[in-house]
């Protein structure tokens, strides 16, 4: 996860500076020291950090501490909202065309992940929004580029526009547009080969495609791990293209992002998506404020609600409450539950987003994972009236359905005790409902 | 002092060639890195202290990393003190003098070239992480050692990007070698299992085996490179030979970490740095070398498929801070 080691850094300077009543440079200077570091070692570009560090100290210097507020709270707030501010104060979306085509060029580096965003986004567009998307396969040299992004068109099913690697890049892309004007396509992809930023020929290429089919919006992809040099790339990028915003892939790494970061408040192109997982799915929009709140580990709360807000069929979520209600509660609904949960994706990735519980290794996460796979197979071993009345369940059963799935009994009893808590507790929780002690569904 | 002179003469002992190569390779990093090294002498009559916390930026500047830049510039200002110097271009050279030191401390000299076994397949598993050129990489060290006339095999063990093994596919057709392929999605083990059996099979004296790009933090795609060598090792006990690393140069601090991981699961015998090409300046390349002694084999200076060089400091540092001002004059 991003950042990690910044709000490592900044829980001991909480820590250090409980008892001081204001913030003076002697008291701050070892805490600037480490905020300097941190950023340096998050590939934030040293421009940035030297300003960054000089804007928070000019801002802390002789505050007066708040009643009930620590120092150290007092300056991880002023850090908080420095860092909004470098990220960019409001969230940009994706700005879509009226009754034409809405046209979107991808470009960057090569390996900085054009192809597989140019997927998630069409994946996006047409599951939330509805749209009719084109994808346009126009790298022509990197090997298998173009099966590349057919196989993903295939994977989510949407057109793919493929006309071989022996035509230009500029001529692809305005066959591409003309096709979906004449087939009312709401959105083109265009995906183009990756490049450096000084090779003047292939940038050409791409300020053709520009001028030629008019693109609305033109995404520079930045990869999460990239240094200090990020910010030439995107400037280079940014003076030769109207850029109008970045993707940064590769989030779900342990790299900081620091340089992508960089890229916003020295070009000014706003960041518009994340990518965060290897999965079609995982494109995530970007929020300054949240990802500031991340980097802090305040917790993404209102990024969970809505995933899961998003994801939970509510019907099914509306069932099994009254069954719980009902004290009917049975193994069915523990493994429509399970898999509602394994929808929402990485289940670590989710954890991750509650406050309070930052410190959940990935290894953790992968037992939790395992746990929640076993306990989908013990039940799945099961018949329909085992499922409904576990109560039934006894010895000679539960070595059949240990066979069935591949474990032994203890591991069902393990299972059936889980499930005998969770009634248990529901029961409890019907009771304080009814007596309506507790808000309505 | 003389340093630059002595890694001139270091220099003019080598093939022309590969200098060239370096020069013309590395020609965009050094004008950003040499270019602020002589803009800042000049600005500078005498050194003093605000003059050494820009040199430090500047080598943070080039992802050399915040502890390793303090170290190096620490360490010329030390001399500089003990010795009197107070010449800004003077520094410069003790600067580049230190940032040599700092990577030819860390071990002896490394062989380049894959180490052939005596017997048997030579086996190469190509590991990092999404995007930094692992199959390009590929392509090139096969058409190196092709060259060599060595009998070389492709693995496709990435079956897990879309359009990965038609990718390595279409290479193995343009070199003429052979590849083993998986279906898509087969667990990447079993492709390595076949191409061991294969590559004794033809009997090929090296054998490149392909990943999936994985990020380091992935527990359980990290486990399954550890099984890959595992079924590697159930055919020929002693593979694989050698591992690389593949970094993109563009890479900033994470790139350490990125090899710290690697490290863990796989014995990495070396890093190759790809896309150096760019205006990168491959800072990492003394990052990891100071923090996990792995050195790097490779590197990586352009497109076509025999822009893969050896590794060479001295080539390195030459390209970064002077190449090009010998061509000027």
């Amino acid at each position: 996860m991003a950042f990690e080691s910044l709000q490592d850094r900044l829980t001991g300077i909480v820590k250090r500076l409980r008892g001081q009543a204001r913030l003076t440079e002697s008291n701050m200077e070892d805490m600037l020291k480490e905020i300097r570091v941190a950023l340096l070692e998050a590939d934030v570009n040293f421009k940035v950090v030297k300003e960054f560090v000089g804007a928070v100290k000019e801002k802390a210097l002789g505050q007066q501490v708040l009643n009930k507020v620590s120092p150290g709270q007092m300056l991880v707030k002023i850090v908080h909202d420095e860092l909004v501010d470098l990220l960019g104060a409001d969230q940009c979306d994706i700005r879509f065309e009226i009754n034409k085509p809405t046209i979107i060029m991808m470009c960057g580096l090569q390996g900085s992940g054009k192809t597989t965003t140019s997927g998630k986004l069409a994946r996006l567009f047409k599951r939330k929004m509805a749209k009719k998307v084109l994808l346009v396969a126009g790298d022509v040299y990197r090997p298998a580029a173009i099966e590349q992004l057919v196989t993903i068109g295939k994977q989510i099913d949407v057109e793919v526009l493929n006309m071989g690697v022996d035509i230009s890049p500029v001529e692809i892309a305005k066959k591409a547009v003309a096709k979906a004007y004449e087939e009312k396509f709401d959105v083109v992809i265009i995906d183009t080969a990756g490049r450096l930023h000084i090779d003047e020929i292939l940038m050409k290429e791409l300020q053709d495609i520009e001028r030629e089919v008019k693109p609305t919006e033109v995404l520079l992809l930045v990869d999460a791990m990239s240094g200090q040099d990020a910010v030439n790339v995107a400037n280079a990028f940014n003076q030769q293209l109207k850029l109008t915003g970045m993707v940064m892939s590769k989030l779900d790494g342990d790299a900081r992002g620091g340089a992508a970061l960089s890229i916003k408040h020295l070009t000014g192109v706003p960041i518009k998506y994340i990518g965060v997982g290897e999965k079609l799915d995982d494109l995530e929009v970007f929020y300054p404020d949240r990802m500031a709140d991340r980097i802090l580990g305040m917790g993404d709360v209102v990024t969970l609600v809505e995933k899961v807000q998003e994801e939970i069929d509510e019907k099914q979520a509306k069932r099994s409450f009254n069954k719980m209600m009902d004290g009917k509660f049975d193994l069915n609904d523990m493994l429509a539950q399970m898999e509602q949960i394994n929808r929402l994706g990485s289940f670590g990735g989710l954890l991750k987003l509650i406050p309070g519980m930052p410190k959940i290794s990935e290894e953790d996460q992968e037992k939790a994972k395992v746990m929640m796979n076993k306990t989908k197979a013990i039940i799945n071993s099961m018949t329909k009236d085992e499922r409904k009345h576990p109560e039934i369940i006894k010895n000679s059963r539960k070595i059949r359905i240990a066979k069935g799935c591949g474990m032994n009994s203890s591991d069902i009893n393990r299972l059936l005790n889980q499930f005998d808590q969770m009634k248990k507790s529901m029961k409890e929780m019907s009771s304080l409902y009814k007596s309506g002690r507790m808000p309505k569904f | 002092m003389g340093l630059f002179k002595f890694l001139k003469e270091k220099i003019s002992g080598k093939s022309n060639a590969q200098k060239d190569k370096y020069v013309a390779g590395l020609d965009k990093s050094r004008r950003n890195f040499s270019s602020k090294l002589k803009i800042l002498a000049a600005r500078y009559q005498k050194v003093d202290d605000d003059y050494f916390d820009e040199l430090e930026q500047i080598l943070i500047e080039a992802d050399v990393g915040v502890n390793l830049a303090l170290e190096i510039v620490d360490a010329t200002k030390k001399e500089s003190r003990l010795n009197g110097i107070s010449n800004p271009s003077d520094i410069n050279e003790l600067l580049v003098d230190k940032m040599f030191v700092s990577y030819a401390q860390q071990g002896d000299d490394i062989q380049n070239e894959i180490v052939f076994s005596e017997e048997g397949p030579t086996v190469l598993l190509v590991v990092g992480v999404n995007g930094v050129g692992k199959t390009t990489t590929i392509a090139k060290l096969a058409k190196r050692y092709i060259d060599q006339g060595k009998k070389v095999l492709l693995v496709a063990g990435d079956t897990f990007r879309a359009g990965a093994t038609e990718q390595l596919t279409i290479w193995a057709s343009r070199l003429n070698c052979e590849i083993v392929v998986g279906k898509e999605f087969a667990d990447p083990s079993s492709v390595a299992y076949d191409g061991m059996k294969k590559g004794k099979e033809i009997d090929a004296d090296l054998i490149i085996v392909d990943t999936a790009g994985r990020l380091q933090n992935k527990v359980n795609l990290m486990a399954e490179l550890s099984k890959m060598k595992r079924v590697i090792q159930k055919e020929i006990a002693d593979a694989p030979h050698e591992t690389f690393l593949i970094i993109d140069a563009t890479t900033g601090q994470n790139g350490v970490i990125q090899a710290k991981a690697f490290k863990e699961c796989t014995d990495v015998s070396g890093v190759v740095i790809t896309k150096m090409d760019g205006t990168s300046k491959g800072g990492i390349i003394l990052a990891i070398r100071d923090e996990l002694g792995i050195p790097v084999r490779f590197i990586g200076l352009g497109e076509k498929m025999d822009d893969l060089e050896e590794f060479d400091l001295d080539q390195y540092l030459y390209g970064l801070c002077l190449g090009g001002d010998e061509n000027n004059g």
